[in-house]
């Protein structure tokens, strides 16, 4: 068990790694926003794995919140963003 | 005795059944997020990377929440559970509709990766990309 859950961390730690690059790379800003959802997921992925090790279930709460406020961010950023100079940013 | 013996045994086995399901679903979920992150990383525009985010938010999430089920073996942390399941389900694609919609308005959509596109032939008015709605 314990080696399976360490292939995991390992696993999702190069996830976490990888999205970070994307979200440093842009080109817009909405590809930060779905990077930084999926970096979200994998944020909840790291807290069961967690608690699937240590068999506790104090964490348990944070993965309801954490699934529960995870897209406001998203939706606020795409409602609001102006897209037309992430256009040029990228194109430049 | 006999019978004592093969009743403990048995228990010991299923927790052991149960701990390799476990292992099995959440080896797989971590998978999908390390894939997921490779395409997130490589694919060429905001379709195609959204396409791939969806894997570790829905599939991923719910094989790694499944495996989390199989090694707690608690009924009350399995509708905790399922909760986190349900939100991720309900809220994730909220998210995606409004960044794809948010993009296709302002105009960062690339149509030359477009296969089909009928939403520009439905939508008047659209050929100035404006912002963002």
């Amino acid at each position: 068990m314990t080696v399976v859950l360490v292939a995991c961390v390992a696993m999702l730690a190069a996830a976490a790694v990888l999205l970070v690059i994307r979200i440093a790379l842009g080109p817009t800003m909405l590809d930060r926003v779905i990077a930084l959802d999926v970096l979200i997921a994998v944020m909840i992925c790291g807290l069961a794995l967690e608690a699937a090790l240590n068999r506790h279930t104090t964490t348990l709460p944070v993965l309801v919140v954490l699934s529960l406020v995870g897209f406001v961010g998203s939706v606020s950023v795409a409602r609001f963003t102006k897209g037309l100079d992430d256009v040029q940013a990228e194109q430049s | 005795m006999t019978n004592v013996v093969g009743a403990v045994e048995l228990a010991v086995s299923w927790a052991d059944v149960a701990d390799v399901i476990a292992a099995i679903c959440l080896f797989l979920g971590s998978l999908l997020a390390l894939i997921a992150a490779i395409g997130v990383l490589r694919l060429p525009d905001l379709l195609s990377r959204m396409h791939s985010a969806t894997k570790p938010q829905a599939t991923g999430l719910i094989l790694v929440l499944i495996g989390l089920a199989f090694r707690l073996r608690d009924f009350g942390s399995i509708g905790l559970l399922m909760t986190v399941a349900l939100f991720q389900l309900v809220t994730s694609p909220i998210a995606s509709h409004m960044v794809g919609r948010a993009s296709f308005r302002a105009g960062q959509v690339r149509q030359e990766l477009l296969v089909v596109d009928e939403l520009s032939d439905a939508l008047p008015g659209q050929e100035d990309p404006r912002g963002a709605p």
